[in-house]
């Protein structure tokens, strides 16, 4: 049984001191359910993630305990498509008709802080300075500019795409565009990586309404059919953060072997592909994964920014609400939110945002510690 | 630092004149991790022995750490004496890539490729008052 998108619903990202993670939650999952004209009664089933906000399973007490299986998933970054993944196996399997796929958080200002024997390693780790992400991120990008002639143009042209498109979408944290000079001039975090080019740890929920397919019309006239969600962990060699060593050869990431599989699993390929969500904590995280998601060669990115291919106006329009850079990233919610925007696009009701042509198929990626790639491919 | 302890046992060897880092060795597949551990990450054996891993290694990617890192960071600065640090991946002889603060931060100094040698470097202070310290890498070339 195929799998369809009838609801979608997003509390806004950024900050919103008066509520608490879990009420974002319980307002982006209402946004949804009235999305798909229905109530939180008909849901059979529910999936959701939180990584500071919360028991997402406590939403029940918002939502009403209506005795149903309730989830809860954690798998970092990647959690909202990892919730995906398994309700579309729910639903796919047919265990169930129709239920809730929930993401939101409530992160403290500034990086994260993560503990290293959450991730499996010793104390010394952290307390000597190497359990940052934002490091990680300065360092593969680093290595990946040496290796294919990414110049630093192109990173200040990715920030440049996120906040010109940040300030298009009216559910986005940061809404204002920001010139050149303000990106190539802010202050450096983790070297070649400064201020504007990274996203910012932040609030928000995104809540997915998903049916059988043959089901679909009875919620919504336009569904968005959920063709393939596919999630990989790392394989032996491929270059993840919160990693002490690497070993000699580098092997592919696994954001390769998710979207590989997902592409084969769709029947299609990257050229068939209108409007992509690729994960940008930072901007070189975009510039890599139009690589490692197969839409273009390594070292292509150079020309392609250039030449706007990933704008809006673009042949292939990549991130087209401002992506993480300019809506934050409350993880539990992060994921969702590339799938809602996909779905926005497909649904034709982007705005002054609106992919031109009447885009058919999307395609999401989120990439998460340590290691946790998951891709959806998605078509109306 | 001849009263030292080193922040983390097992790391590198010490006291020695000549610290060299530690790891394993994967007896079945031959695959090296840092640090050591008892199974291998590459073929799932359980077959892995102590190995030295050497000081000295190539640069294969690096960043600048900025600013001073919330907890679990655990030295003796304060945000007023904190002082940006490098840090990288040091490929080892037998090609294993090891995380490491750097003692270089400046960007003009770091390229790709470059030689470093390992250095043993003061942490903080214990509650007994010795010295607590950990591994990091710098330039070869500089005060050898």
């Amino acid at each position: 049984m195929d799998v369809a998108i009838v609801g979608i619903g997003m509390h806004p990202f950024g900050r919103t001191p008066t509520m608490t993670g879990l009420e974002q939650g319980a307002a982006a999952a209402r946004a949804a359910l009235a999305d798909a004209g229905t109530d939180f009664k008909t849901m059979q089933f529910a999936f959701g993630g939180s990584q500071d906000g919360g028991n997402a399973d406590s939403l029940v007490n918002l939502l009403g305990l209506t005795g149903l299986q309730f989830t809860n998933v954690a798998n970092g970054c990647a959690t909202g498509g990892s919730s995906l993944n398994a309700a579309y196996s729910a639903i796919k399997s047919g265990q169930y008709d129709v239920g809730l796929v929930v993401g939101f958080d409530k992160h403290e200002r500034g990086a994260f802080n993560a503990k290293p024997a959450e991730w499996g390693l010793d104390d010394w780790y952290g307390e000597t300075g190497l359990m940052l992400t934002t490091q990680y991120f300065g360092m593969k990008i680093q290595r990946y500019m040496h290796d294919h002639g990414i110049s630093r143009e192109t990173l200040i042209r990715v920030a440049e795409k996120a906040f010109r498109n940040g300030s298009l979408t009216p559910t986005a944290w940061r809404q204002t565009a920001l010139s050149w000079e303000e990106i190539e001039n802010a202050p450096m975090v983790s070297e070649p990586l400064n201020k504007y080019m990274f996203c910012s740890p932040a609030e928000g929920g995104c809540a997915l309404v998903v049916c059988r397919a043959d089901m679909a019309h009875q919620f919504h006239s336009r569904p968005v059919y959920l063709k393939t969600a596919v999630v990989r962990s790392r394989n032996y060699g491929s270059f993840e953060v919160f990693s002490p060593s690497q070993p000699p050869e580098v092997a592919k990431s696994p954001t390769v072997t998710a979207s590989q599989a997902a592409f084969e699993l769709a029947g299609v390929g990257p050229e068939d592909i209108d409007v992509a969500q690729l994960q940008d904590t930072e901007v070189g995280a975009e510039i890599m994964h139009m690589a490692e998601n197969g839409f273009c060669a390594d070292g292509e990115q150079e020309q392609w920014l250039a030449e706007g291919v990933t704008e809006i106006t673009g042949r292939l329009p990549v991130n087209t609400d401002g992506g993480c850079l300019a809506n934050g990233e409350p993880v539990g919610a992060s994921g969702l939110r590339q799938v809602h925007e996909i779905c926005v696009q497909l649904r034709g009701e982007g705005g002054s945002r609106q992919v031109q042509g009447e885009p058919r198929t999307g395609y999401t990626h989120v990439y998460g510690a340590p290691g946790i790639s998951g891709v959806n491919i998605l078509a109306r | 630092m001849p009263d030292a302890k080193p922040l983390h046992p097992g790391l590198f060897t010490w006291p020695s004149p000549s610290p060299s880092l530690i790891g394993s060795r994967c007896l079945d597949c031959g695959e090296h991790a840092f640090p050591g551990q008892s199974s291998c990450r590459a073929c799932s054996g359980q077959n892995t022995a102590v190995a030295e891993l050497g000081n000295e290694g190539a640069l294969w990617t690096w960043t600048i750490q900025s600013f001073m890192p919330k907890s679990p960071y655990h030295t003796d600065e304060t945000p007023e004496t904190f002082r940006p640090y490098g840090v990288g991946y040091v490929e080892l002889p037998c090609g294993l890539k090891v995380e490491s603060r750097l003692r270089e931060n400046d960007p003009e100094k770091l390229r790709i490729g470059m030689a470093m040698k390992l250095e043993i470097v003061h942490v903080r202070k214990y509650s007994d008052g010795s010295d607590l310290v950990t591994f990091q890498f710098c330039a070869a070339e500089e005060d050898s």
